[in-house]
């Protein structure tokens, strides 16, 4: 399932071929034949080995060493009609940094992958590549291996976080006026980066005691260190913003009263909230969590080291995991890593459907985790403590494709099974928080309770507030937040400067 | 973080925590609660809102000493400070003019009820207040009831206090007498406020409680404080805390509470040999 093309702007496309015809760049291409670029295969990234990683939550990938990415930037043509920009939400000038690296020059190709994406070791790492920018990059169209851009994409930002010297860019004269961000998740951080390098005044509001929002509280330490999200905060600290944890907008304080504070301008990113069920008998049994819950207890509160941290979390044997995503993939291997010997991902539709990272499912099946497609659970079986002991399970079939182009389960009469599990976690999706939109007069919301945002501007209906991220879309990936901060950041920026300082 | 500014024992056992929070202060209305850490590796646990102060910008809460958070927040003291309070969280109660309101409040929820005696007085309420204290020297804040009520009555299992009933059977005597009760607000352990709604059901008196569930983030987030009202499930902290008593699904509550049973004591325990080695 590709994600859609972007067509560039006259500008963006002037801007690559600017640098496409930079000195030095040409010399480069024919430096090395093309048909040793070609026949040379992609570098595979370094890991752990599964039976080590699958019992502690230390990163899985070990990431390029210089070599390797200077041979992995080697196989990059450098084509006159680069395809991969395009599959970017946020349009990243991918040749540009590839060539860098190609060159040796680490530390130039991070900062042309910040003039574009603030946060690229995130990205590098949780960006689902293999569907975007890999997709289409032409190499891959002629070798069937795309070059290795989101692994490119972490050597550079982790060598420049390496390397003590990350560079805070030149920022202009205050502008003396006010920002609010609400919620420091992908979208949030992108726009506060953002306005904070156009001089703005940006104070990012945040519900929880830790920035980050889902990269925080959602995504494990095997797969995002948090080491490398607080260097980004640090870094934005550094560029001026402001972040006031613990404060809930919308019940420390509403929209009207930051405006009255002085705000001028809003974004309102405050993710996910409410954890979709399946409304099925015994889901309050205890034992059965959503996915926000569990993934929560351990990587914000760190119940895998309880009792030193006082949050617990259940120590399961066999735990049953619903889903598919990625937030799916996150639960059953922490689940794993957490002592389980039987740690299974239930899913309703069938491997070729499966809406996770490629690599998320590869090095899943690597930790010896249990894949059971076409299947869904009816019903959760309680002990006499009200706890889960088993599910009771239903087989599925596929039918004609549904409105998302995916081939729609239909469930097979008859095939109901029982299982013994003794934790579930439910990882089918969430809605949009609430709590903005219940505090928000005027504020003008979609069908499933997300705020209705213009995806082209991010403005919403109210006027200098703006919205992006998950709670517009419903549930969607870090890169498609932080293309939509990137956008509202510009027209945030655009207003503020059409109107009189007040 | 948040400055503590006072941090009292005001009956064995129960204690009340009072910190520096502005912001927090300034919104507070009856009903709400916040989440609080006790420190760097402890757990975000919500407690009812007691009292606020936006001029001294504080807010106040009653809370027992039962695991490691309320048992590492007793042991604060003035000028200490906690590295997270937020709120207010939830639905503020509705507050209106209903004729005769009675409110029972037992342990720290005699602390949570108050700020509602003074809104619904203040609302035109005939407010009846009924304080439930296993023994004497467990009554605290009877001042302020005295000061915010039509009438203060004690249910105690204690002789001094010449009362041996619990609040259920208080409230029943209360309505025998042929007194007329518009609607029931009961705050305390899940106990307290299952028996309450269990006395007033075969009456037919709304009766609203204020539901404790295990959370989280506290933000409608997690989904940890689901519970089933009315046949549907909801959640605590955005939904709530605030429910009709007569529709929650009260055997569940009282197992997902205790949920994390075994942990809780290891937790202690664990806590217990690092502070008294």
């Amino acid at each position: 399932m590709a994600e859609e093309k972007k067509d560039l702007s006259p500008d963006a496309k002037a801007r690559l071929k600017a640098e496409y015809d930079r000195e030095g760049r040409k010399e480069l291409r024919k430096a090395v034949p093309l048909k040793d670029r070609m026949k040379a295969g992609r570098i595979k990234m370094p890991e752990r080995p599964p039976d080590v990683r699958n019992r502690d939550f230390g990163e899985v990938n070990r990431g390029l060493d210089p070599e390797a990415a200077m041979a992995e930037a080697r196989r990059c043509w450098d084509c006159a009609n680069p395809q991969c920009v395009t599959g970017c939400p946020v349009g990243i000038d991918i040749p540009s940094f590839v060539k860098l690296i190609e060159q040796g020059k680490f530390l130039e190709a991070a900062w042309k992958l910040k003039e574009t994406n603030s946060l690229p070791a995130i990205c590098g790492r949780v960006c689902p590549q293999e569907t975007q920018c890999e997709d289409l990059c032409n190499v891959k169209k002629a070798t069937g291996t795309a070059v290795a851009i989101g692994n490119l994409e972490r050597f550079a930002a982790d060598f420049e976080r390496g390397s003590g010297s990350v560079a805070i860019p030149p920022l202009p004269p205050a502008t003396g006026r006010k920002a609010a961000v609400i919620g420091a998740g992908p979208a949030g951080l992108t726009v506060a980066g953002d306005l904070a390098k156009l001089g703005h005044a940006v104070t990012i509001f945040e519900a929880l005691h830790i920035a980050g929002g889902v990269l925080v509280y959602g995504i494990p330490e095997f797969r995002l260190p948090k080491s490398i999200l607080k260097a980004e905060v640090e870094y934005l600290k550094k560029l001026g913003v402001e972040i006031r944890t613990s404060y809930v907008v919308g019940k420390t304080a509403t929209i009207e009263d930051l405006r009255a504070d002085g705000f001028e301008v809003f974004f309102i990113g405050s993710g996910a909230g409410l954890p979709n069920f399946m409304r099925i008998p015994g889901e309050n049994l205890v034992g059965v969590y959503s996915a926000n819950e569990y993934l929560t207890r351990v990587n914000l509160m760190k119940a895998y080291d309880f009792p030193n941290y006082d949050t617990p979390v259940f120590p399961s044997k066999r735990a049953a995991i619903v889903g598919g995503g990625n937030v799916a993939m996150d639960s059953v291997r922490t689940a794993k890593r957490l002592g389980a010997e039987r740690a299974m991902i239930v899913y309703r539709r069938s491997r070729q459907e499966l809406p996770a990272r490629i690599e998320e499912v590869h090095h899943a099946e690597e930790e010896g985790i249990e894949f059971h497609f076409l299947t869904t659970p009816i019903r959760y079986i309680g002990d006499e403590y009200g706890h889960v002991r088993a599910m009771e399970c239903l087989k599925m079939g596929l039918g004609e494709p549904d409105a998302s182009g995916r081939r729609k389960p239909v469930p097979i009469e008859g095939s109901e099974f029982t299982t013994e599990v003794d934790m579930v976690v439910v990882a089918i999706g969430q809605s949009p928080n609430p709590l903005i939109p219940q505090t928000t007069p005027g504020l003008a919301m979609g069908k499933w309770g997300n705020i209705d945002a213009d995806w082209k501007t991010m403005r919403t209906s109210l006027e200098g507030v703006y919205a992006g991220g998950d709670i517009i879309r419903g549930g969607a990936t870090v890169i498609l937040a932080m293309g939509d901060g990137r956008v509202a950041a510009a027209e945030m920026d655009a207003y503020l400067r059409s109107r009189p300082r007040p | 973080m948040a400055k503590v500014l006072d941090r009292r024992r005001l009956v064995p056992n129960l204690h009340l925590i009072e910190v520096e929070a502005p912001d927090v202060a300034r919104k507070c209305r009856p009903g709400q609660f916040v989440i609080l850490m006790p420190d760097e590796k402890g757990e975000r646990i919500p407690l009812s809102i007691s009292d606020w102060d936006p001029a001294r910008g504080s807010v106040t809460s009653v809370f027992l000493t039962v695991g490691t958070s309320t048992h590492k927040l007793a042991r604060l003291a003035a000028g200490d400070e906690i590295p997270v309070f937020v709120g207010p969280l939830g639905k503020p109660s509705e507050i209106a003019s209903y004729g005769t309101v009675l409110l029972a409040g037992g342990c720290f929820g005699i602390g949570a009820i108050y700020p509602l005696a003074r809104a619904l007085k203040q609302a035109g309420n005939r407010v009846l207040t009924v304080i439930d204290v296993k023994a004497s020297y467990l009554l605290y804040w009877e001042d302020r009831f005295r000061a915010t009520s039509d009438r203060v009555y004690i249910a105690s299992r204690d002789v001094a206090l010449e009362s041996k009933e619990y609040v259920p059977a208080k409230i029943g005597k209360i309505l025998d007498e042929g007194t007329k009760v518009d609607r029931v607000i009961a705050i305390g352990c899940t106990y307290l406020m299952y028996s309450c709604a269990m006395a007033t059901k075969p009456r037919g008196i709304k009766t609203i409680v204020s539901l404790n569930p295990i959370m989280v983030d506290g933000t409608g987030m997690c989904g940890a404080c689901r519970c089933t009202a009315g046949g549907r499930t909801k959640f605590a902290c955005v939904d709530g805390p605030d429910f009709d008593g007569h529709e929650i699904d009260w055997d569940e509550l009282f197992k997902r509470r205790k949920s994390y049973f075994d942990d809780e004591i290891r937790s202690l325990c664990h806590w217990e040999r690092a502070e008294f080695p």
